[in-house]
């Protein structure tokens, strides 16, 4: 069973590339509002999935000079979104900017489980039926790689449209190479590392979060961003949830329309048209319902996933913030200590300009950053709530003529029968 | 005519013609004589029909004097009819000077008033008085014999009693006749007043009859009910009526045939006139077409017919006379019932009773009606749900053999009860009792909607009766419960036994249907129910969804946004509640329409084996009719006269047997086909209703999606 369902979803994978081209045009850039800078343009035309692997073609279009180029593409993976995310974290100098988040790993699988459990239960159902449902799983599964690439492809959005970050060296390594990067993966030590890591950098965020800011701003901001990060995760967590139910309604619709063909195609009474039309009409209702569903992951569960990464990197940038202003403290007292000895005092002094210098640049670009931020949050929330309600209005919209359309025409053939019947008599 | 008066309300002053000619009526039954003598009495010149010769030439009074004294005289004293008679007859005394002590008399008294208001048509002054003294005694009678049946004469038929009144009936003619009117007499109140038995009873003087204008008038719907009972009651007949009536019989039976014919051209002219009938005449006519298929059970009910359609004449003659308005009334009253089917029983006010597991929920059943067969218009009555099994155990006793489909009643569930029983205010709990509630009240919809069920004293009695003696068998721990599963068990067992090569493709295919048909509908009821429980999710993570939203946005610091995003809660708590009716629309709207059909063609499977057993009945006794020939030509070429007597007896006994069963078996099967034909009519506009309906829901609840997100879109655009 395992086999041959791994069978039919590697089938589905090129099935899929055939579909993207003109998928990804549609869905541009949902979550962010960008500044519109041509200098440097950036997007993925076009992706390839290969069992797990997802490569990316990244095109970059430019004017600027430090590329040898103005138009080139080359391909990436998702590991070299990482890569290039982490080396951003790491470089000390932007510190005190808001990192976009990376890309989450392409996750497929809910459909892939999906389409395991479809296999199974191949058996039990007509074979209209599953063919049905594995369109909607197919649908699903592009639903799924479509916003795989949307994120990958605003992640480099954010970066290119940045004023430092699109200046960066590694970025527009990134972008130019033509070659395969070959960024390693990490080893299970590093991986190990990195866990420590955070796992210090939490502790230490509890630490230092026990430090009275001296400025108001970024006090306020933080009491801020920690609280709406937990909520906008519990949002994030519950419309995820929802969206799933509905789609699960919306699968019913699938099943519970088959069964009503089967029962109308031995029924060969008065009754038979109107359980074909009944039929018909949930059949058209799924995909509305399908619509409604993928609509709402999109514009809203989306939204909030992508902003809770935001605020995560946010977050991240009141931590260093916040560790350069422990730093300093402790340059501070390291200075008064060298003071009182008479010792290294020269070198204390230089450490605690340096530490001071720092936390200054930190907080004066976090600070930019962080209302940047808030303008780009609104925004975005804006025009993805409108969005959603439109298309929210527009789909149910639609559900009410199918449904009147449906209920006339049931009406219309029982009095049409009534006069059939009569006549007769 | 006084004790009619108080059970059928609109005390309509046809009634009183009716029963007249009703009396008339039992004279031609009785005897070709008489009828003959009234039909050319009171319809002069009519044309009468082959089986009653007319006799127009004679004089009239001659005759009402004469001969139906005389035929009354012979029955009366040849039956003992005493017991029925005098009992009824000294009723009738009370309001009759006219004593009553002897055979004699009584049969003067009947003589009297035949011969009175066979007169009647004649001399229209004489009518009113006449009446009086025609129908008292026999109103009487059917008082005094069956105990329930001034209640509800045209069921009481089929009750016990009723056989013993059948029985009386029978054995002196001109009491059958009586017993016949008064329910003809009611039911034509009830029904805006048409002599139900007319139309089925469709017979060559029907036919005159419906020619004119006014006999349009005696039709009613119920009529198809009361021969149906009427021929069951019929199977002792024969044996016990007086050679006259015999005869008449016979003959009648003989010409069957060419009278279907007639009884048919019969309906469609009066259905012509009348233009008010619906489904019941359909069924009627279904039956009609039967008849011609020789199903001996419609013989009989045919046979039955050319009673009272005896009396259409007169009556004809005498409505015409006294009033042409109140008939439109009438019609008027016909076409509402039958286009409302005027019985509206509600079930509401689940109420617990008691304490622990001995509590037990009792329902309001509330009916409003203005069929006359119930004492008042509005009455309500307190029932448990065992009660309803009751009922239920009570029609498949009496109706399932007959191949009738008995609508089932909602399962038990102990579980569901216990919880009920235990929890205190658990939304469960409600649901579980508001979705009992209104599966009793589809159950109690379909009992009362089925013409053959409705006319069960049990139902009535079940709607009127304050209190009602407990359902013991209903219980499914209880020994009766027990014994049940064990037949249940035998049942399946000689299920699988028998094997029927079924003569009739119909039957064969409609079974098949209906097998893959509930297949399939068990499946979508699941599907159904997975749909439910999706939509519940659904709205639960909706709630949470906005409850989550409403934190979110009371943490934002950006007052339009967090503005929109408690909007936006707001709206996802709507949608919530949009969610969750729409869930409890798909549940009662759709999956318990399911799970309603899906019990109904269990018993509509039960009527199959109802027949099968029928049939497995006559093949038995066919096979038993071999062996004793087999037996007799062994006694035969050993013989041995002496046993040989008693071989050809038992053949001649088993004979009768076959053929006895063979009419059942055919009977049943007439009955199975009649019932599934009306099984499917019935589905078919129950599901056509219910899927608008569920359209409908669901078209609502995107209409109310529509306002919500249109009035949180000004929000939504207002973040600046």
């Amino acid at each position: 069973m395992i086999i041959s369902g791994l069978f039919k979803f590697s089938c589905l994978y090129k099935k899929v590339n055939f579909v993207l081209f003109f998928v990804v045009d549609q869905l541009r850039s949902v979550s962010v509002d960008l500044n519109n800078d041509s200098s440097l343009l950036i997007d993925i035309p076009d992706a390839l999935c290969e069992r797990d692997k997802v490569k990316f073609t990244v095109h970059t279009k430019t004017t600027l000079n430090s590329f040898q180029k103005p138009d080139f593409s080359v391909s990436r993976q998702h590991e070299d979104f990482i890569w290039l995310h982490d080396t951003l974290v790491e470089t000390e100098e932007y510190a005190g900017l808001i990192i976009p988040p990376a890309p989450p790993k392409p996750d497929f699988e809910s459909p892939r489980e999906k389409m395991h459990k479809l296999g199974e239960g191949e058996a039990t159902m007509t074979k209209e039926e599953y063919t049905k449902m594995k369109q909607e799983l197919e649908a699903e599964y592009l639903a799924v790689f479509k916003k795989t690439v949307q994120v990958h492809e605003i992640f480099l959005q954010r970066l290119s449209s940045h004023p430092n970050l699109s200046k960066d060296r590694n970025f527009q390594i990134f972008l130019e190479y033509d070659q395969d990067l070959s960024v390693r993966r990490k080893n299970a030590k590093e991986m190990f590392g990195g866990f420590f890591k955070n796992m210090v950098k939490s502790a230490d965020e509890v630490l230092i979060s026990g430090i009275k800011d001296v400025d108001e701003f970024f006090e306020q901001e933080k009491t801020f961003l920690l609280d709406y990060f937990s909520k906008i995760k519990d949002s994030t967590a519950k419309a995820e949830k929802m969206t799933r139910s509905h789609k699960n309604v919306a699968d019913d619709y699938i099943h519970i329309s088959a069964t009503l063909n089967s029962i109308a195609a031995d029924d060969n009474t008065a009754l038979k048209q109107h359980l074909e039309k009944f039929a018909e009409l949930l059949e058209k209702l799924r995909k509305v319902e399908g619509r409604v569903a993928s609509d709402q992951e999109l514009k809203l569960t989306e939204l909030l996933r992508y902003y809770m990464r935001d605020i995560q990197a946010a977050k991240d940038l009141l931590y260093r913030r916040a560790r350069a202003l422990a730093d300093y403290e402790n340059s501070n007292k390291a200075l008064d200590k060298a003071r009182l000895k008479s010792k290294d005092v020269a070198q204390a002094e230089e450490n605690q300009k340096q530490c001071l210098l720092k936390f200054d640049k930190l907080s004066e670009s976090g600070k930019k950053e962080l209302t940047s931020f808030k303008g780009r949050r609104v925004v975005a929330f804006r025009k993805n709530l409108i969005e959603m309600a439109e298309l929210e209005i527009k789909h149910a919209k639609q559900c009410v003529i199918l449904h009147s359309t449906c209920i006339d025409l049931m009406d219309s053939s029982f009095i049409f029968a009534v006069v059939q019947v009569r006549g007769r008599r | 005519m006084a004790a009619s008066s108080e059970r059928s309300p609109p005390p309509f002053p046809e009634s009183e013609e009716q029963e007249l000619e009703h009396d008339l009526e039992e004279d031609e039954e009785d005897s070709e004589e008489g009828a003959d003598i009234f039909t050319g009495g009171t319809l002069s010149d009519s044309a009468m029909d082959p089986p009653l010769p007319v006799s127009s030439s004679e004089p009239p009074k001659d005759i009402f004097s004469e001969p139906p004294a005389d035929t009354f005289k012979d029955p009366l004293n040849k039956t003992s009819a005493e017991k029925a008679a005098s009992g009824g007859l000294s009723k009738a005394q009370a309001a009759v000077p006219v004593k009553v002590a002897a055979d004699e008399e009584l049969d003067d008294l009947f003589s009297d008033s035949l011969g009175e208001s066979g007169a009647a048509p004649v001399t229209d002054a004489k009518i009113a008085p006449l009446l009086d003294l025609g129908e008292e005694p026999q109103k009487s009678d059917v008082i005094k014999k069956g105990a329930g049946k001034d209640d509800a004469s045209t069921e009481v038929l089929s009750a016990p009693q009723n056989d013993v009144i059948k029985k009386d009936i029978f054995e002196e003619p001109p009491k059958g006749a009586a017993k016949d009117l008064p329910t003809d007499i009611k039911d034509g109140n009830a029904a805006g007043k048409k002599p139900a038995s007319t139309d089925l009873f469709g017979d060559d003087d029907d036919e005159d009859l419906f020619k004119e204008p006014l006999g349009a008038m005696t039709k009613k719907p119920q009529g198809s009910l009361f021969t149906e009972a009427k021929s069951e009651a019929k199977a002792a007949r024969p044996e016990q009526s007086n050679s006259a009536a015999a005869d008449l019989f016979t003959e009648e039976a003989f010409t069957v045939t060419p009278v279907v014919a007639a009884a048919k051209s019969s309906v469609n002219t009066s259905s012509k006139t009348n233009g008010l009938h619906s489904d019941e005449e359909d069924l009627f006519a279904e039956a009609t077409v039967e008849l011609s298929l020789d199903s001996p059970h419609n013989d009989r009910r045919k046979r039955e017919a050319a009673k009272p359609s005896a009396p259409a004449p007169s009556l004809s003659a005498s409505a015409s006379t006294s009033k042409p308005q109140p008939k439109t009334l009438e019609e008027l009253e016909e076409e509402e019932k039958e286009d409302t089917f005027d019985l509206n029983i509600s079930v509401t006010n689940p109420e617990k009773v008691g304490d622990g597991m001995n509590a037990y929920m009792a329902y309001k059943v509330s009916t409003q009606t203005s069929l006359s067969m119930f004492r008042s218009k509005q009455f309500t009555v307190r029932r448990r749900f065992s009660d309803f099994l009751g009922l239920y155990e009570k029609l498949s006793e009496k109706h399932a053999q007959n191949g009738y489909i008995v609508p089932p009643p909602p399962e038990k569930s102990i579980l569901g009860m216990t919880k009920v029983k235990v929890g205190k205010e658990d939304p469960s709990s409600a649901e579980f009792v508001e979705r009992r509630r209104a599966a009793l009240e589809r159950y109690l919809h379909r009992v009362v909607s089925h013409p053959s069920l409705l006319q069960d004293p049990d139902v009535r009695e079940f709607l009127e009766k304050e209190e009602l003696p407990r359902a013991v068998s209903t219980q499914a721990l209880s020994g009766a419960g027990f014994l049940k599963m064990i037949n249940k068990a035998t049942d399946a067992v000689s299920k699988m036994t028998i094997k029927m090569n079924e003569s009739d493709v119909w039957f064969e295919e409609k079974l098949q249907e209906v097998e893959s048909e509930d297949q399939q509908l068990r499946k979508l009821h699941a599907m159904v129910e997975s749909l439910v429980n999706h939509r519940k999710e659904l709205s639960v993570n909706t709630a949470m969804f906005a409850k989550s939203v409403a934190m979110l946005g009371s943490s934002e610091d950006n007052t339009a946004l967090s503005r929109a995003l408690s909007q936006l809660a707001e709206v996802e708590d709507r949608i919530e509640q949009l969610h969750q009716d729409q869930a409890s629309n798909d549940f009662f709207i759709f999956a318990e329409l399911l799970a309603d059909y899906i019990r109904l063609l269990g018993a509509v499977r039960a009527c199959f084996d109802q027949r099968m057993k029928a049939w497995q009945r006559w093949q038995d006794a066919q096979n038993m009719l071999q062996k004793k020939r087999e037996t007799e030509a062994k006694l035969l070429w050993a013989n041995k006269p002496d046993k040989l007597q008693q071989a050809k007896d038992e053949i001649v006994e088993w004979e009768a047997k076959v053929s006895q069963y063979e009419r059942e078996f055919e009977r049943v099967s007439a009955t199975v086909r009649k019932e599934v034909i009306r099984f499917e009519k019935e589905k078919s506009r129950d599901f056509k209703k219910q899927i608008i309906r569920y359209l409908e829901s669901l078209l609502q609840s995107q209409q109310q999606l529509i306002k919500y997100w249109e009035a949180f879109l000004p929000e939504a655009k207002a973040i600046a």
